[in-house]
């Protein structure tokens, strides 16, 4: 069975929520959208407090290239615009929007887009404006992969379906719920792209959906489902094209350069969704999962919900909750303040209790090889570690310190609990600044 | 809103931990050293048990006393020190004046270890350090060997043994000459079978290959430790030897190379010491070959019998060149030798 070399097999756990089905929930009174809910520039607002919203509507325009649309997830009323917490950690600009309680929550505009007679840019720019980013949580703007630079070519696409992380289950209730929307969204990318063929990437701890999607595909299409082996960081970009097309993407370029392009199966549904009823990115799938909390649930979500009413609509904490992350336990970033919003790129809620949390004592570096055999990328952690404890920030570089792809496979495999991922996070946002600051320079 | 009262931890990704830590490694490797410990006691008696725990004593003491004194925690917990201990132990003659062993365990620790920054630090492994100095100080007590399965061995401990500190030993009995050194100025050859049982006369630890051999199975089995370092040394052994016994027979066989001396124990729990050996798998076969002609040409042109000890220790001092020079080829570039 195919998959890419190296890599980690930590305990998958889906089994709180893999057979759960997707759940609508309820409306909350307050929501709050953040204008930055994505990699790029953040969203030009477009309403002023006081403002009546349409569920759809379109409330902040893309400022810029690199810049998404965003819209008001309920009918109601512009409460404030103020600085709230995000789910990063930062205060960000956001809209408040009240809920109006006697709306009955339809769309602002729903329909049918007529797509076919649309050229690509046209396409792109639809994509941009209905606010879609990745939702396996990188949340960079989709358009903007799609937007294939002259002289370059996407022979492949490939839809990431791995879903690598522990406990989440998201994009794979997606893939068995919403197939169709996946293969109407895969229509629209082959048309913006051109390519030649397509691949629907799945590890094969979701048989159900490797089988179903395999069944699914409308014979008029040109792509297959590439069942993989289940073995973590596979979701990640780099990795998946490895194992899917044995291509390596070279160091410092992009996929585009492989001529692949490879978006999420979430997004992908999304996108699909949008043109069969007009409906741009304002819910999404969020698997609410982990030991600490009451009932594990699948949700589909409207986007800036708070993380307080998502959890109290499943039941609530349990009491030994020491950890709510957003993400998966790989990659996830851990919350403090409950009421951070849902937001695009948010795929899990995930409660760790006492049992999971253990905070282990650091022993020196042993050189044990174990990082060394888990890399995917093949880099020396235990080394660049070493050099990141004396900030040798320019001796990491000649260690490839800048292809790391953060999947945290080395901290998680290290037996003296070295925190090497955050150390080479550390590194990178230096030495780019660092560039930034020369490139300004001269 | 109940939620909101708790105390939620903040730490960074990942938030999830493989079982294994470095203690449970260190212990494991003493687990595995424990069934050729048994052997070393039953093939030679209290002199053996004696000078293994003095090994482990001083060499524990010694880490709990200069991490006291340099106001750090003390890292006799994390269990690696009592490997060095035991190992330190193992490779010396049954009855080796305990004074001596003392000695040589502050060395160990002190010289080998501590010195270059305790664990994860040490260049060199610090067991073979301790015994390094021993060999210098101390040539005839080091290559004066008590024979095994002597029948008075659990009722009387050899006059050697209990040497009053700071004096040479004197030995009671005829002392048994090892395998190697017969082969070395004799030319005559033990029995395959003798070596692989541990039925021959050497350093405590070392004669038993069978036993050696299941412990290091055990680590591997557990991936504690890297087969590729034994493999390759027992691989470049045999081809070296084999090749030498061929063109001359009076040059040992390659059975009788692996087997004999401190070949299996060396192999087996010295360069696999993991911090002083290289990290990447290429890095690893170079080093093992490295020491595998190093113990070949030691003991066939040097003037000592055995070489397992400079073998390791000079290839030890390699490791960090051999982790320089060879570079894992990163994923997305082309060159295997990349450098910088």
């Amino acid at each position: 069975m195919k998959t890419f070399r190296h890599g980690i097999h930590p305990g998958d756990y889906k089994d709180l929520t893999r057979h759960i089905a997707i759940e609508r929930m309820p409306f909350t009174d307050e929501l709050v959208i953040p204008l930055s809910q994505h990699l790029g520039a953040p969203s030009r607002l477009l309403v002023k407090e006081g403002d009546k919203v349409y569920r759809g509507q379109i409330i902040g325009e893309p400022a810029g290239f690199v810049s998404i649309g965003q819209h008001a997830p309920v009918t109601g009323t512009v409460k404030a615009i103020e600085m709230r917490h995000h789910p990063s950690g930062k205060l960000v600009e956001s809209v408040i929007i009240s809920r109006d309680p006697y709306s009955p929550q339809t769309f602002y505009n729903e329909h049918a887009m007529e797509w076919e007679s649309l050229t690509p840019g046209e396409l792109i720019s639809l994509i941009q404006h209905g606010g879609f980013v990745g939702l396996g949580g990188a949340a960079f703007p989709t358009h903007v992969k799609l937007s294939v630079p002259e002289g370059k070519k996407a022979k492949f696409l490939i839809i990431n379906g791995v879903e690598c992380e522990p406990y989440l289950t998201s994009d794979h209730r997606v893939m068995l719920e919403q197939f169709d929307d996946v293969f109407y969204g895969i229509r629209i990318l082959e048309k913006v792209l051109g390519c030649e063929r397509f691949y629907i990437g799945i590890e094969n701890n979701k048989d159900d959906a490797i089988a179903l999607l395999n069944k699914r595909i409308p014979a008029d299409m040109n792509g297959e489902v590439v069942a993989l082996q289940t073995k973590y960081p596979q979701g990640a970009e780099k990795m998946l094209i490895e194992a899917v097309l044995k291509r390596e993407v070279p160091s410092g370029k992009l996929p585009i350069d492989v001529e692949v392009v490879v978006q999420n199966v979430g997004t992908i549904a999304g996108i699909g969704m949008m043109f069969r009823f007009g409906q741009p990115l304002i819910e999404r799938v969020v698997t609410i999962t982990g030991p600490g909390i009451e009932k594990p649930s699948n949700l589909l979500i409207p986007i800036g919900t708070k993380l307080a009413d998502v959890l109290d609509y499943c039941g609530g904490l349990k009491e030994n909750t020491r950890q709510v992350l957003f993400g998966g336990p790989m990659m996830g970033a851990p919350q403090v303040y409950m009421d951070v919003p849902i937001m695009k790129g948010t795929s899990g809620i995930l409660c760790l209790t006492d049992e999971e949390v253990t905070i282990r004592e650091e022993y020196p570096c042993i050189r044990c090889l174990r990082c060394v055999d888990a890399c995917p990328v093949y880099l020396n952690p235990s080394r660049l570690g070493a050099l990141a404890k004396t900030r040798d920030y320019e001796g990491m570089l000649g260690y490839h310190v800048m292809d790391c792809v953060e999947c945290g496979s080395c901290s998680y495999v290290c037996p003296s609990n070295i925190p090497l991922v955050q150390r080479f996070r550390v590194a990178k946002a230096l030495l780019r600044e660092k560039q930034a600051k020369q490139r300004k320079a001269s | 809103m109940s939620s909101l009262n708790k105390t939620l931890e903040i730490k960074t990704s990942p938030h999830i931990a493989r079982g294994v830590s470095t203690d449970m490694i260190m212990r494991n490797v003493v687990y595995a050293l424990i069934p050729v410990s048994i052997f070393a006691v039953y093939a030679f008696g209290l002199s053996a048990l004696l000078v293994l725990i003095t090994a482990v004593v001083s060499c524990v003491l010694t880490e709990h006393l200069l991490c006291v004194l340099t106001h750090k925690q003390s890292t006799v917990g994390d269990w690696s020190i009592t490997i060095t201990g035991l190992l330190f132990g193992l490779t010396l003659p049954p009855n080796f004046p305990l004074w001596m062993v003392f000695f040589g365990g502050v060395i160990a620790v002190a010289l080998g270890k501590f010195i270059f920054g305790g664990l994860g630090y040490n260049t060199f492994n610090p067991a073979l350090v301790g015994r390094a100095v021993l060999q210098a100080s101390f040539p005839v007590a080091i290559t004066t060997w008590h024979p095994a399965f002597s029948t008075d061995r659990f009722s009387t401990i050899a006059s050697s043994t209990l040497t009053f500190p700071f004096m040479e030993p004197v030995y009671d009995t005829v002392s048994g000459a090892t395998p190697l050194s017969v082969m070395k100025f004799e030319h005559i050859a033990a029995k395959t079978s003798d070596l692989f049982m541990g039925l021959t006369t050497g350093s405590s630890g070392e004669t038993s290959a069978l036993l050696i051999l299941l412990g290091g199975a055990y680590l591997v089995y557990r991936k504690m430790m890297n087969w590729r370092i034994p493999a390759s040394i027992f691989l470049s052994v045999a081809i070296l030897s084999g090749i030498l016994h061929t063109i001359n027979s009076q040059y040992p066989a390659p059975d009788f190379m692996l087997l004999s001396g401190g070949l299996m124990l060396g192999a087996v729990f010295m360069a696999t010491d993991m911090v002083a050996s290289p990290i990447t798998p290429i890095g690893v076969w170079i080093y093992g070959a490295l020491i595998g002609t190093m113990i070949v040409v030691i003991r066939v042109w040097g003037g000592l019998p055995e070489g397992v000890m400079y073998a390791i220790l000079f290839a030890n001092a390699f490791s960090p060149q051999i982790d320089n020079l060879i570079r894992p080829r990163v994923y997305g570039t082309s060159s295997r030798w990349s450098r910088t």
